[in-house]
C-alpha cells in the first residue's frame, strides 16, 4: 500500500502533462473543427473541396506520424518551415488531427438539422450567418454530444503517443517506474488514473445530454 | 427605392405573378402560372397533389426559384425575365427586404425546436429587425393571446399538440408584421379534430383583412373564408374565380371533376 502511495506523486506529474495536452487540444480543436465543418458545408466548392482534402490527409495518416513530421521535418519545409519545441509540436499535431475528426462530427450534426428549420429562418428574414448561429448550431449540439463524448475519451488515451517526443506523460512515467522497480503495479495505478479521467468526461457528457434532452420531452 | 407606404400603392396588387415557369429536371411543375392578389384578398389555392400548388406558393417568397416569369410583391420586383428569356432576381438585400413582406406557415410547422414558444416568436424580430427584447416580448404576448396560447409561452414546441404548434407558427409569422401571409397546407399534418382550431385562427386573420394565400385541401375553408378560389392542375392555374361562383360552377372540366371527388 505504501508503495502504491509512493507512486502517486510521480504519476500525478505525468497525469498533469496528459491533462494539459488534452485540455489545450480540446480548446484549439473544437473551434478549428467548427470552422472546418462550416467550410465543408459551404456552397463555395473550392473551399469545401480543400477542407475535404485536409480531412482526408489528417484522418488518413497516423497521428504519431503527423507528430513526428511536425517535430522533425517541419523545420526543413520551405516557406512555412519552423522549429517547434517538443510540447508545442505535440499540441499542434493533436489539434490539427482532432480538428479533422471534430469537423466530420460537426458536419454530420449540421446536416442532421431539418431543412424546415432553414426554411423557417429564411422566411423570417434571417441571413445565412444568423440562421447558422441562432438556429442550426444550437440544435446541432444535441446530436453531436454522443460522438463527441467518444472522441474526447479517445483523445485522453491518445495523449500517450507523445512519448515518441520523449515527453513524460502518464503512461511514460508509469513505464519508467516499471523498468526501475521490476513490478507492474505502476501500470495498474496508471490505468486507475485514466479511468478516473474518462469517468469525469463520461459524467460531464451525460449531464450535457440531459440538459439538451429537455427540448424533445 | 420605391416607397411601399405611399397611397398610390393602394391599387398595386399585393402579389403579382406573371407566367411563372419552373421545372425540376425534365419535369415541368409550373407551366405559365399567373395570379394577382389584391390587398385584403384571401385566395384559396386548391387542386390535386402534384399540381404545383405548393411550388407556386414557395416561389413567391424565394424558397424556390423560377426558371422564367415575373414576380412582384406590393409593386416591388422580386424576379423578372428579360426579352432574351433570362430570369434575374433582385439583389440580395432587396430580395430579403421584399420577402419580409410575406410571412409563411408550413405544413410541418417548422418551429425552432431549441426555443420556447415565446423565444420562437421574438427571435426574428430581435435578430432581423433589431427590436429590443422588451418590445419584442410585448409584441409576442399580444399575438400569443390572439391565438389563445398565452399559457404555453414558456413551453418547448415538443410539448405542444399539432394544432397548438401551428397556431404558434402563425403567431411567429405575424410577429414580423408581414403584409401578406402564405399558408402551405397548414392543416394537412393535423389530426382531423385539431384542424378546427387552426382554421378558426386563420378565419380571424381573414376577418382582419390580412392578405392571404392558402394552399389547402379544406373545401369548407375555401368556400366560407376565401374570396377567390384558384384551381391548379398539372402545373397550370386552370381557373380563378370568386369562391361562391367557383363552387356553383368551376367553369372547367378538370376543376369540376376535382370538386366532385372532394365534396
Amino acid at each position: 500500500m505504501d508503495y502504491v502511495l509512493s507512486l502517486l506523486g510521480p504519476l500525478a506529474q505525468g497525469a498533469a502533462v496528459t491533462l494539459k495536452l488534452f485540455a489545450i487540444t480540446l480548446v484549439l480543436a473544437v473551434p478549428l473543427g467548427l470552422a472546418l465543418a462550416l467550410a465543408r458545408v459551404s456552397r463555395f466548392a473550392p473551399l469545401s473541396t480543400a477542407v475535404n482534402g485536409y480531412i482526408w490527409l489528417m484522418r488518413g495518416t497516423p497521428l504519431m506520424l503527423q507528430m513526428l513530421f511536425i517535430y522533425f521535418a517541419l523545420p526543413f519545409v520551405p516557406v512555412i518551415g519552423m522549429r517547434l519545441q517538443d510540447f508545442p509540436a505535440a499540441v499542434a499535431a493533436f489539434a490539427l488531427n482532432y480538428a479533422a475528426y471534430f469537423a466530420e462530427i460537426f458536419r454530420a450534426g449540421i446536416q442532421s438539422v431539418d431543412r424546415g428549420q432553414y426554411e423557417a429562418a429564411k422566411v423570417l428574414g434571417m441571413n445565412y450567418r444568423q440562421t447558422m448561429r441562432r438556429i442550426v448550431l444550437p440544435q446541432m449540439v444535441r446530436s453531436i454530444l454522443p460522438p463527441m463524448s467518444n472522441e474526447t475519451i479517445t483523445l485522453v488515451k491518445d495523449t500517450s503517443l507523445i512519448y515518441v517526443l520523449a515527453l513524460n506523460d502518464l503512461l511514460r512515467a508509469a513505464r519508467g517506474i516499471v523498468q526501475r522497480d521490476f513490478t507492474t503495479t505502476p501500470f495498474i495505478v496508471a490505468a486507475a488514473f485514466y479511468l478516473l479521467m474518462t469517468l469525469a468526461l463520461t459524467w460531464g457528457f451525460q449531464r450535457l445530454e440531459k440538459r439538451y434532452a429537455k427540448f424533445d420531452e | 427605392m420605391p416607397n411601399s407606404m405611399s397611397d398610390t400603392t393602394r391599387d398595386v396588387p399585393m402579389v403579382e405573378a406573371r407566367d411563372l415557369r419552373k421545372a425540376f429536371g425534365a419535369n415541368p411543375v409550373l407551366r405559365g402560372v399567373s395570379l394577382q392578389v389584391r390587398r385584403g384578398e384571401v385566395v384559396a389555392i386548391i387542386g390535386p397533389s402534384g399540381s404545383g400548388k405548393s411550388t407556386f406558393l414557395r416561389c413567391l417568397n424565394h424558397l424556390e426559384t423560377i426558371d422564367s416569369g415575373h414576380i412582384a410583391i406590393e409593386g416591388e420586383t422580386l424576379a423578372t425575365t428579360d426579352a432574351q428569356g433570362r430570369c434575374s432576381y433582385a439583389p440580395d438585400a432587396a430580395l430579403r427586404r421584399i420577402c419580409r413582406k410575406t410571412g409563411m406557415v408550413f405544413q410541418h410547422f417548422n418551429l425552432f425546436a431549441h426555443l420556447t414558444v415565446l423565444e420562437n416568436l421574438i427571435e426574428a424580430p430581435m435578430v432581423v429587425q433589431g427590436l429590443p427584447r422588451d418590445a419584442a416580448i410585448a409584441r409576442a404576448e399580444v399575438l400569443l393571446a390572439k391565438v389563445g396560447l398565452s399559457a404555453k409561452r414558456d413551453n418547448y414546441p415538443a410539448r405542444l399538440s399539432g394544432g397548438q404548434k401551428q397556431r404558434v407558427a402563425i403567431a411567429r409569422a405575424l410577429c414580423m408584421e408581414p403584409d401578406i401571409m402564405l399558408f402551405d397546407e397548414p392543416t394537412s399534418a393535423l389530426d382531423p379534430e385539431l384542424t378546427g382550431e387552426v382554421l378558426r385562427t386563420m378565419r380571424e386573420l381573414a376577418e382582419e383583412r390580412m392578405t392571404m394565400l392558402v394552399v389547402t385541401h379544406e373545401m369548407g375553408f375555401a368556400r366560407e373564408v376565401a374570396n377567390t378560389v384558384a384551381f391548379m392542375d398539372q402545373g397550370e392555374l386552370v381557373a380563378a374565380r370568386p369562391a361562391a361562383d367557383f363552387f356553383a360552377d368551376p367553369g372547367h372540366e378538370r376543376a369540376r371533376a376535382f370538386l366532385r371527388h372532394m365534396l
